[in-house]
């Protein structure tokens, strides 16, 4: 499988003091995480909670105020920092897809291992059928994105970024822009890799993925990690008056 | 004599006349838009290049030096945009005879012009070309380790390439007619040919009654052309279904296929 467990660090991302501001507005005040490998981690909260920047922060997406970010012990915020290197090993899955318009699905899935992996291209090729076959879609390597359904296209941008072999996975709002009967699709393979021991940071509204998928949940508010646990306890027993109140909302 | 006897005589004395005309025109335009092409992507991918890599907004060699070059590139765009490629013909020609001594040709000159006008051009349409690509498949691309010259290469400039296909079509088409003004500096293009045709008899009407048909044959012609390469790199609309009997063929296939090329290796 595409992660390989680190014998030295037993966290694979760690996050310390994160503050990230667009110009005077403060999105995220401080936050500390650590990831272990083959951990699932899921980030629930309100709209504009800084779920998604958080998330985008971690790739460098978007690149933080202050705070440190370490992959496997190192930050990545340092100079001189091989970002490519790193974004190839913590791999992203988008709320819009974001497939490459230009390609096809095999092409999608190979030109990464191509230009960034170095692999050649029956290598690559093989690597993506694998890929796509697990995601369901091997029947559909000729198609453009534009001709997919939402929930076959971010199915193709989940084999897109296994096909790089990451150590992590960070998938924003995988579901959100998706038909409500293409919702099943997409949480069951996702569900499938967090099974495989793959590292995985989901941002969601699916409280049920949340809570039958995750090792361990975040609630977010107000640009702050303002409670975590394990599933049970967050969605059985939540502490804060804010997680209560986002829970009801969330589950009436 | 009519209107027609007099085209009869033009076409049957002057044909290569004519025809060298209409080559020298054609060549201008294919090899201003094509060079242009060039000016302009060249020019449209480091307006674009991000002053800071890697979201550290620090000033650095790199940063500073990009500043100055896209101050350079601005200048050339409003220079070559704000005047009338007439003016700029004559300037060129005569200028660089003038102050530096070299004396090239007046077809050199003419093709320097058309090049460096469509290049400024060119530039302006390759830069919304640029921007109007989704800019969560620039994420992507880098989500998946690419640098940015891997994204620009890959994912950005061959859509922008399609998306100003129309654009380019229509420079072309405009250089096709507006190489006319070069005629300024006595490059024997069709509309200068022709007023040499016109002096020979002092019939005005009847030479350039050719030479608008030639011209229209061209742009008319090569609009087509244009639209059938637009719908060509669209590529197909439909997409053939891989069976799901065949795709475990299809992998084993792949596997031999690999096995095979470490063998030969």
């Amino acid at each position: 499988m595409p992660h390989q467990k680190d014998a030295l660090s037993q966290h694979v991302i760690e996050v310390r003091g994160l503050h990230k501001s667009f110009g005077d507005n403060p999105i995220l005040k401080g936050i500390d995480l650590q990831v272990s490998a083959g951990e699932v981690v899921s980030i629930i909260g309100a709209s504009g909670s800084g779920k998604s920047t958080f998330l985008r922060c971690i790739n460098l997406l978007e690149w933080p105020t202050s705070g440190e970010i370490l992959f496997q012990g190192e930050n990545v915020l340092e100079r001189g920092y091989n970002i490519p290197a790193y974004r190839e090993k913590v791999g992203m899955v988008f709320q819009q897809f974001n497939l490459f318009s230009n390609m096809n699905v095999l092409q999608n899935c190979m030109v990464g291992q191509i230009k960034v992996g170095r692999k050649s291209k029956e290598e690559a090729r093989l690597t993506a059928m694998d890929y796509l076959e697990k995601v369901g879609l091997a029947q559909y390597i000729h198609a453009k994105p534009r001709q997919l359904s939402g929930g076959q296209q971010q199915r193709v941008a989940i084999a897109r970024a296994l096909c790089m072999e990451p150590e992590a996975l960070l998938f924003d709002e995988p579901t959100s822009a998706l038909d409500p009967e293409m919702v099943g699709e997409v949480l069951k393979v996702i569900t499938d890799l967090a099974h495989t021991g793959l590292t995985l940071m989901v941002v969601t509204h699916e409280m049920a993925f949340a809570r039958d998928v995750s090792d361990r949940v975040l609630f977010m508010d107000d640009g702050v990690i303002a409670e975590e646990g394990e599933p049970a306890g967050i969605f059985t027993n939540p502490k804060s008056e804010r997680l209560r109140e986002f829970l009801t909302r969330f589950l009436s | 004599m009519t209107t027609w006897d007099w085209i009869e005589r033009f076409l049957q004395l002057y044909w290569p006349q004519f025809l060298k005309g209409a080559g020298w025109t054609l060549l201008l335009a294919i090899i201003g838009t094509v060079g242009g092409f060039v000016i302009g992507l060249l020019i449209g991918v480091v307006r674009t290049t991000p002053l800071y890599s890697g979201g550290q907004k620090r000033r650095s060699l790199r940063s500073v030096l990009l500043k100055i070059v896209n101050a350079i590139l601005a200048v050339y765009i409003e220079v070559l945009r704000g005047t009338p490629m007439m003016v700029q013909a004559v300037l060129v020609f005569y200028g660089l005879m003038e102050f530096a001594g070299i004396d090239i040709t007046s077809s050199a000159a003419g093709m320097l012009v058309i090049t460096l006008n469509t290049g400024a051009y060119m530039a302006e349409i390759v830069r919304g070309g640029i921007q109007s690509v989704d800019p969560g498949q620039t994420e992507a691309s880098k989500a998946i380790g690419m640098t940015h010259w891997q994204t620009m290469l890959n994912v950005v400039l061959p859509q922008t390439i399609r998306n100003i296909l129309p654009a380019t079509g229509n420079e072309f088409i405009v250089n096709l007619k507006d190489s006319s003004v070069l005629s300024v500096i006595m490059v024997s293009e069709l509309f200068y040919s022709t007023q040499v045709i016109k002096s020979i008899y002092y019939r005005t009407y009847e030479p350039f009654l050719i030479a608008a048909t030639i011209y229209l044959f061209f742009t008319f012609t090569s609009s087509r052309l244009l639209r059938l390469l637009e719908k060509r790199m669209d590529g197909p609309s439909n997409y053939t279904l891989i069976s799901s009997a065949t795709t475990p063929e299809l992998l084993k296939q792949n596997r031999r296929y690999q096995a095979g090329a470490t063998r030969r290796r």
